[in-house]
């Protein structure tokens, strides 16, 4: 006998199971799984877009809104300047493709490495509950340019908000199919308070999460 | 009263070799005093909570979400198997704690792998992990702060969501200076930052990730983490191998029945609405990707886990591990977790410690609680822990394991009680005797054999006895 068989004989035994797995047993979890049903959640009586700003800020990141995507290389230069961040950032695919020649602005396509300071980067969907940001792993979305950088900056379309986690995993399902190797939702800067309970913005993720909201 | 001390610094969890014994030198230590009062999780769940308008139809649902797992457990795991499987990833089974530090080993060897990454993962504490791995040549590197700064003090965890919480802010500035060759600096933003800097080096250069996992998902084959410092997405992401360990009661049905936890999970545990980092991980790097590990491994636990199924402690099994039962209990929170002895502190560890390594070896945990019920009234999936700690209370009577004096005593409690003229006789004796023992004070300063008035006076009896008084109302006088 595996380990394998072993343990799940032994729970089994434990709930007075027969030896092997029943047709009706299994014919149960994918109906669990086919139906996947939303459990208790508390009131949302609130606007998405609003909520999302609010909860952004509530995690510490910053808010700007533009009113349609062109404006965005405009508004990545000023965060830039008032941040003093320089004027480099390595980019999502998709990001490079924006016309970038207005700004002093240089953008690179590829995944962020360890001294990257600024990683720009799109979202798969914005979560309006907890102000969270979704991303899919994937060759054009890499996971590494929201995390190694100090500094992370995410294009959100506001068409691209949904109300809560249960509502992103559905858009998912029916856009996307199967799952990436990463989901990461992101909410605000990384942080810590293993010592004396004290917060600390920044711990090994970015320090600033930056959220231009478009349209 | 003894004179408090300050601790010497030396690795706690070492000293003493009873709870009773340990939970004393805690209560003596003002500096792990002071240091767990920086925290205040119980006052931040509270504040995050009220924004549940129906908490407690969630928490009734979390534990239900909790319970249909755990009621079909093997089907769900033979589930997520299949489908973890069917996207890339290694499932190994575990039975022991020694198969644990075995499968990690024999992965470790086949893919050459030289420096270990951790995020933070109690079951791999349950083992003891890192020292199966350095004695194996390894270099193991824990990266969430609170675990780096234990580790570089040779010490386990205080507490399961803040294992630093019984350090204070000069403790680790000296270890850092110690250990990094750096200026000794005590501010917690400069030592957080010397901390990112030291482990970047380490996340670029580590060849192997071992995370724990929040939930496995059945539906996807997923793993499922929750953290805040983002070094648990680090872990994941850039060395070559991911090793995800977890008990084998982790697994959740669904994406929506793994969201609806984590309402109440995050809460618990920091008193925040959402955790910042949650990370979904199924399966390795695919093509194309530019990150991802290139192997994803995940160690599926028994260890003690499969016994509680079908018993009275099955609803320990429940338990999402986000810490609010300790931060919330009297006697955590001014002993602290190393007095528990073992892996996990508080009244779930008073609770799991028993069943996971003996009724015996654990006399004391069933003990060591008040039974206020603060933990059952806080905890999100409503394990009634003081119910569960009565009931281990009550196998450790019928299986003869409590001290002799105190089985010597109840048996001729048993015995007076039984014969109530004698009884009622004996307890007017104690009465009086107690009664010149407090002298004109009416109190007594020390009962023998006994720590109790080491703190405190014990008030001395005064007047008549119940039984008097009773006796005296039924006659009517």
């Amino acid at each position: 006998m595996s380990a394998r068989d072993n343990i799940l004989g032994r729970i089994r035994a434990a709930r007075g199971a027969g030896p092997t797995v029943t047709a009706a047993e299994r014919a149960a979890v994918d109906e669990r799984i086919a139906k996947h049903p939303i459990g208790v959640r508390p009131a949302m009586p609130w606007e998405t877009v609003p909520r999302f700003i609010e909860q952004c800020v509530r995690m510490s990141s910053t808010v700007d809104r533009v009113a349609a995507v062109g404006d965005v290389p405009a508004a990545v230069e000023r965060y830039f300047d008032d941040a003093n961040l320089g004027k480099r950032a390595v980019v999502w695919p998709e990001i490079a493709q924006l016309d970038w020649s207005a700004t002093g602005v240089v953008v690179e396509a590829r995944p962020a490495a360890g001294p990257d300071l600024v990683g720009i980067t799109g979202v798969h969907l914005g979560v309006a509950e907890t102000g969270t940001l979704m991303f899919l792993s994937g060759a054009r979305t890499p996971a590494a340019t929201s995390l190694l950088p100090e500094t992370h900056i995410a294009v959100v379309p506001i068409g691209r908000i949904v109300r809560a986690m249960e509502e992103a995993w559905q858009q998912t399902r029916d856009e996307i199919g199967d799952l990436p190797r990463a989901v990461n939702f992101v909410s605000g800067p990384s942080r810590t308070a293993d010592i004396e309970g004290l917060l600390q913005i920044g711990a090994h993720g970015p320090f600033r999460v930056h959220v231009i909201l478009v349209g | 009263m003894q004179n408090l001390t300050e601790s010497t610094g030396q690795s706690a969890t070492a000293a003493g070799s009873t709870f009773k014994q340990r939970a004393h030198i805690k209560l003596h230590d003002v500096k792990v005093q002071r240091a767990m009062k920086n925290f205040n999780l119980a006052g931040a769940r509270a504040r995050a909570m009220v924004e549940l308008d129906n908490l407690e139809d969630i928490r009734t649902d979390a534990a239900g979400i909790r319970d249909r797992a755990l009621a079909d457990l093997d089907v769900w795991l033979e589930r997520f198997e299949t489908e973890a499987r069917r996207r890339g990833t290694h499932v190994h089974w575990a039975e022991t704690h020694a198969d644990i530090n075995r499968i990690v080993l024999e992965i470790a060897a086949k893919a050459s792998v030289r420096k270990v990454i951790k995020s933070k993962s109690m079951v791999s504490e349950e083992s003891h992990l890192n020292a199966a791995l350095e004695a194996n040549g390894l270099k193991v590197v824990e990266t969430d702060l609170g675990e780096y700064i234990i580790q570089l003090r040779g010490e386990t965890p205080s507490h399961i969501i803040a294992p630093a919480i019984h350090l204070n802010r000069d403790d680790v500035a000296d270890l850092f200076a110690e250990h990094h060759k750096t200026p000794r600096n005590n501010d917690p933003a400069v030592l957080t930052m010397e901390a990112r800097k030291f482990l970047r080096e380490h996340f670029l250069s580590g060849d192997m990730g071992i995370s724990g996992g929040n939930f496995l998902i059945a539906e996807t084959g997923s793993v499922y983490l929750v953290t805040n410092e983002g070094n648990g997405r680090l872990t994941t992401t850039m060395p070559r191998v991911h090793v995800a360990i977890t008990g084998i009661e982790k697994v959740v049905p669904t994406l929506e029945d793994v969201s609806s936890v984590l309402r109440v999970l995050t809460r618990s545990a920091t008193g925040q609405s959402i955790s910042n980092y949650v990370t979904i991980l199924t399966g390795p790097k695919r093509a194309g990707d530019t990150d991802g590990p290139d192997e994803m491994h995940v160690i599926i636990v028994d260890a003690g886990r499969s016994k509680l199924l079908g018993t009275d402690m099955q609803e320990a099994l429940r338990c999402i591990r986000c810490g609010a039962c300790m931060n919330h209990c009297p006697v955590y929170q001014n002993i602290g977790g190393h007095a528990y002895g073992w892996v996990y502190p508080g009244p779930i560890g008073s609770v799991l410690t028993p069943n996971y390594i003996g009724l015996e070896n654990a006399i004391d945990l069933p003990h060591a609680a008040t039974l206020c019920n603060q933990c059952g009234v806080v905890c999100p999936v409503k394990i009634p822990l003081p119910d569960l700690m009565r009931k281990l209370r009550e196998k450790q009577v019928d299986r003869g394991l409590r001290p002799w004096q105190e089985r010597f005593g109840l048996r001729m409690w048993a015995w007076f009680a039984a014969r109530p003229g004698l009884y009622g006789l004996a307890a007017k004796i104690a009465a009086r005797v107690g009664r010149m023992a407090g002298g004109s004070s009416g109190l007594i300063h020390k009962l023998p054999g006994n720590g109790w008035t080491e703190e405190r006076d014990f008030p001395a009896p005064s007047g008549k006895t119940f039984r008097e008084l009773y006796a005296a109302r039924k006659a009517g006088r």
